[in-house]
């Protein structure tokens, strides 16, 4: 569409850095097509984390990829928009595309090991990234590699920047990988599971790592994780998922503590405590519906124990619900009389 | 552990497992290597009572899952052994009579998605064992008891015709408990069993854990690395690091008032939920590599409390109160 490169800027009549605006993807396939996210809509402003939690399948990591640009072929961005700083990006050519990615946009996925390419040296992987985007030299792009690597918190950075990736534990795997999301400066971070290959004490260093970034160079961040331990100490705000679909969204301590939708309330339940005794955890019986079996109405209603006749109808949009938003009818004589 | 005086089911002594990762011998000639020694389990000792549930607990590389296939008799012990209900396992595992404890001893692995066959029906899956030790071989007594063991795990009989890519993943570990229960075993070895979960379905296999025990007075050993989890499930508690339990007490004796500096540091870093925004204290260094463990106490590096002594002797397992800890700040008490 764009046949100049794209500069982004920061829209100043808009606050929000990344909006997503009723994101639909659909996968074609033999029997019909599946539709893995339906009308998800949120937006992210600059400097805050927002996170986004839900079960395997609930369609979170699709929803990064979508954002990045790396939907896996047939999937396909059927309907909706997706605005970075105020400009369209779903629509990109791929080249174009390529270029925001990396310079505006970083990523981070689950497996340290996977998202290195174990045949070059750290360093030649940073100086890659950085040469690409920024207008450096070969030695300035060293140099700042060396800084970044610095910056993730790992130790002897002059030496450690020659070396490969096998040769890094998996906690310092996860820092260079977070070096190398940084290395151009992105205002948009993806993190997908960022800690969940790592250890409990390793995952604390790795949040705390992230937090600081997020807070001292005001990027913004979308954390992508089925933790809600983590969700709970890193993010601002949070998107719970259902089904493609975004059940509740709302700042964290009131998602938390006063979930408004019953999914929510649900899964916060199910999560064992470290503070109380309990013979049973509660639990949400049934299963996600496959895609190819949404329910009508509300996706959540078989297994919701508070659904009515409404729910098993028509399906909900987010509606404001106490401090939060939430896709469910308990909440329609609220959002009316407001 | 305790002082109950019911002799326990199972009782771990001393055991340990070293694993020879040294290069090929034509390498270790030519380029003068010596021997490589990987002690995964370097004397691990704890008794577990019947009807009872030790959990272990330890970041990756601890060597809980070693522990766990020295139990079931995967690995052969290095040192030490293992006394199932008073009589020696491994040597028993060795001898015809082996079999009959087989049955007695079955395990629940992580991954559902790689533990079962996926080209086998449900029914031949948990049929297998029933099969292997010549329990049932009528087939309609088979298919009778297929149905039960589905049953109890909260699966439908009807669904022994399917295969295991029919079930989500909650399902899948559903049928691997039923299976592992095929034979009546009174010891369950689960490793991870709701690692690979989404919290909600990790409450419900869970909840069916807790009710077979109850039911059947099972006695299971749990391996997590999720405290919250095991703090649910978990009658006594074992922390491991890089081979050798540091710290094993009653669940709430641990999780109230930790005394080793480690299980300190794991609880420390357990996100707290609601108490949003929180800082956690990270905490600094990392699992030392196994090969080269740090000399006297392996966990010195990383201790806030240690000093000359930590880094020169080993310390061992002291009883304090109702605790077993190996620690030398805690026993000279200078924290």
């Amino acid at each position: 569409m764009h046949s100049t490169p794209v500069c982004v800027k920061t829209n100043p009549s808009n606050m929000s850095l990344l909006q997503v605006k009723n994101l639909v993807v659909e996968f074609p396939g033999r029997r019909g097509i599946l539709r893995a996210l339906d009308d998800v809509s949120f937006d992210i402003a600059p400097g805050e984390i927002l996170g986004v939690v839900g079960e395997s399948g609930a369609g979170k990591s699709l929803t990064g990829a979508a954002i990045i640009g790396l939907l896996e072929s047939p999937g396909r961005v059927a309907s909706g928009e997706i605005l970075l700083a105020g400009q369209r990006i779903d629509n990109l050519p791929h080249e174009e595309m390529r270029k925001i990615r990396g310079r505006h946009i970083g990523a981070i996925f689950q497996d340290p090991l996977t998202s290195l390419n174990p045949l070059y040296s750290v360093g030649r992987q940073l100086i890659e990234t950085i040469t690409t985007h920024l207008p450096m030299n070969a030695s300035q792009a060293r140099q700042r590699a060396i800084e970044l690597l610095q910056d993730t918190g790992i130790p002897a950075a002059e030496q450690r920047i020659d070396h490969y990736p096998h040769q890094f534990s998996g906690g310092m795997r996860q820092r260079v990988v977070i070096a190398l999301a940084l290395a151009a400066e992105p205002q948009l971070i993806v993190a997908d599971e960022p800690t969940t290959a790592l250890d409990v004490s390793i995952q604390a260093q790795i949040i705390t790592l992230l937090k600081s970034i997020c807070k001292v160079r005001g990027a913004a961040v979308m954390l992508i994780t089925h933790d809600m331990g983590v969700i709970a100490e890193t993010c601002d705000r949070v998107a719970v998922m259902y089904a493609g679909r975004v059940a509740e969204i709302g700042p964290v301590h009131a998602v938390i503590n006063h979930p408004s939708h019953p999914y929510t309330a649900g899964l916060m339940a199910c999560i064992p405590d470290m503070t109380q005794d309990r013979e049973h955890l509660h639990q949400i019986d049934g299963a996600m519906p496959r895609l190819n079996a949404i329910p009508r109405g509300c996706a959540f209603n078989p297994r919701c124990t508070q659904a009515f006749s409404d729910c098993r109808q028509t399906r909900p949009n987010l509606m404001r619900a106490g401090a939060t938003q939430a896709a469910c009818w308990l909440h329609q004589n609220e959002s009316k009389s407001i | 552990m305790s002082q109950d005086l019911t002799p326990p089911l199972v009782r771990a002594i001393d055991l340990a497992k070293t694993f020879d990762v040294s290069a090929p011998w034509l390498n270790r000639v030519l380029e003068r290597k010596p021997r490589q020694l990987l002690r995964a389990v370097d004397g691990v000792s704890f008794d577990i009572q019947r009807g009872k549930t030790l959990a272990l607990v330890g970041e990756s590389g601890c060597g809980k899952s070693t522990v766990a296939r020295l139990l079931v008799g995967l690995y052969e012990a290095t040192r030490g052994g293992f006394e199932f209900d008073g009589q020696d396992a491994h040597a028993t595992f060795k001898t015809p009579a082996g079999r009959q404890l087989r049955r007695r001893i079955q395990m629940i692995f992580q991954d559902p998605y790689a533990s079962l066959n996926p080209r086998w029906t449900v029914e031949n899956i948990i049929a297998e064992p029933l099969l292997e030790h010549e329990i049932l071989t009528e087939p309609d007594a088979l298919k009778q008891r297929v149905g039960e063991l589905l049953e109890s795990v909260g699966l439908s009989a009807l669904d022994k015709v399917k295969f295991p890519h029919q079930f989500s993943g909650g399902q899948r570990q559903r049928i691997s408990i039923a299976r592992a229960l095929a034979t009546e075993p009174e010891f369950l070895v689960c490793d991870e069993p709701t690692s690979a979960l989404d919290v909600s379905v990790q409450a419900q296999v869970l909840n069916i854990m807790k009710d077979l025990q109850r039911k059947q007075g099972l006695t299971y050993l749990f391996i997590s690395h999720n405290l919250a989890v095991v703090r649910h499930v978990s009658d006594q508690v074992g922390v491991m690091y890089l081979g050798r339990l540091v710290e094993l007490a009653d669940k709430h004796t641990l999780f109230d008032s930790p005394r080793h500096p480690y299980t300190r540091m794991l609880l420390e870093a357990i996100p707290k939920m609601h108490d949003t925004g929180r800082a956690r204290v990270p905490v600094s260094g990392e699992v030392p590599n196994p090969l080269n463990p740090p000399t006297g106490c392996a966990f010195h590096p990383r201790c806030p409390f240690a000093n000359a002594r930590c880094k020169s002797e080993k310390p061992q397992m002291q009883r304090l109160n109702q605790v077993l800890v190996a620690c030398h700040a805690v026993e000279e008490n200078r924290m």
